[in-house]
């Protein structure tokens, strides 16, 4: 299923949209989507793939939205030493850091 | 991700040929790195550029660190895209239409072979890859890789058998066969007969699947997809 995520957000892309493409790079303990996870996101809130069991997703949008706005890459690091523990911390006590990037 | 990037690894996945996307994470620069080419934003000193091959061949995506040079050296992650795993289904059987779609739910490419005409039928398998030629002609044309399972699931000598000599000798990561305990001590022998290999024969996972009391064919697919999943990602499993 990873293998239609580039392809979605390619076909976003083509119709126009801003889209931005979210992969994990690094994990530390337990950490629900393994390195390489990814997910697309496009201007109009369209998601597709994951980077975590749905417990930051949320606020990769967020940051997706920031990258499709300037253009610029972003890393965002989540975990339960995250001063956003009690927004965004991870339940199962790992650490992830994801990348984010426009897709243009 | 440049434009440029995108397409030429989209086109590099559909081709099926191996390519690894190496991102700065500094700058935002990419390169892709192909097993025999390199091309994009920015080049690769050589044994970096081994590091991220040996990655794409153990098809382990993560970071590197170009450390050498200083200690605030540059940090790259490397992407890999390797063609899908396949599964290669012996028997266009009852259990093989409910495997089909799990395999390719868990990210396998199916083929599905079986050389009696009215199995392996579009109507039967719809989507999926059908061989119509004898087994063993079959696995010899997929040319079986180290990336490849294959399911007998015919339980007909004539079928399974052919099948089985050209997977045990193959760099197949899984090889099952369906059975009975009773029916799978009559095919060792038989294979011995041909000239199998103790070593060959102990590689075949039979009865087929992991034991969690599978009734039903879809019972059975899932137990053998549980199985094959524990061969590939828990060393020494199943």
């Amino acid at each position: 299923m990873r293998d239609d995520i580039l392809e979605q957000a390619a076909g976003w892309r083509a119709e126009g949209r801003k889209v931005a493409l979210a992969t994990v790079v690094a994990t530390w303990g337990s950490s629900p989507r393994p390195v390489g996870s990814q997910m697309a996101v496009d201007d109009a809130g369209s998601m597709i793939g994951s980077v975590s069991g749905g417990c930051i997703e949320g606020a990769v949008v967020h940051e997706a939205r920031k990258t499709m706005e300037d253009g610029e890459p972003r890393m965002i690091s989540f975990g339960v030493s995250n001063e956003m523990a009690w927004e965004v911390g991870l339940a199962c006590g790992g650490r992830v850091q994801v990348y984010v990037e426009a897709v243009e | 991700m440049k434009r440029d990037i995108t397409e030429r690894l989209l086109a590099a996945r559909k081709a099926g040929r191996p390519v690894a996307l190496v991102t700065d994470l500094g700058t935002g620069l990419q390169t892709l790195v192909y097993e025999d080419a390199i091309h994009g934003g920015f080049g690769l000193e050589d044994d970096l550029l081994e590091e991220v091959r040996e990655r794409l061949r153990q098809d382990r995506s993560g970071l590197v660190s170009d450390l050498e040079e200083d200690e605030d050296g540059v940090q790259l992650f490397v992407q890999t895209h390797n063609p899908p795993l396949r599964l290669l289904v012996v028997g266009a059987v009852h259990i093989a239409q409910a495997l089909a779609p799990l395999a390719a739910l868990t990210g396998y490419a199916v083929t599905v072979i079986d050389p009696r005409g009215s199995f392996a039928t579009e109507s039967r398998f719809p989507g999926v890859a059908l061989h119509e030629s004898w087994p063993d002609e079959a696995l010899s044309a997929l040319t079986i890789d180290n990336r490849t399972a294959v399911v007998t699931l015919t339980h007909d000598p004539k079928l399974d058998d052919p099948a089985l000599l050209v997977a045990l000798r193959s760099p197949a990561f899984y090889v099952g066969s369906l059975g009975s305990k009773r029916t799978h001590a009559k095919r060792l022998e038989r294979l011995k007969e041909q000239g199998v290999t103790d070593a060959e024969l102990a590689r075949i996972h039979a009865p087929v699947g992991l034991d969690i009391g599978a009734v039903t064919p879809a019972e059975i697919a899932l137990s053998v997809m549980a199985q094959i999943t524990a061969v590939r990602r828990k060393a020494g499993a199943a």
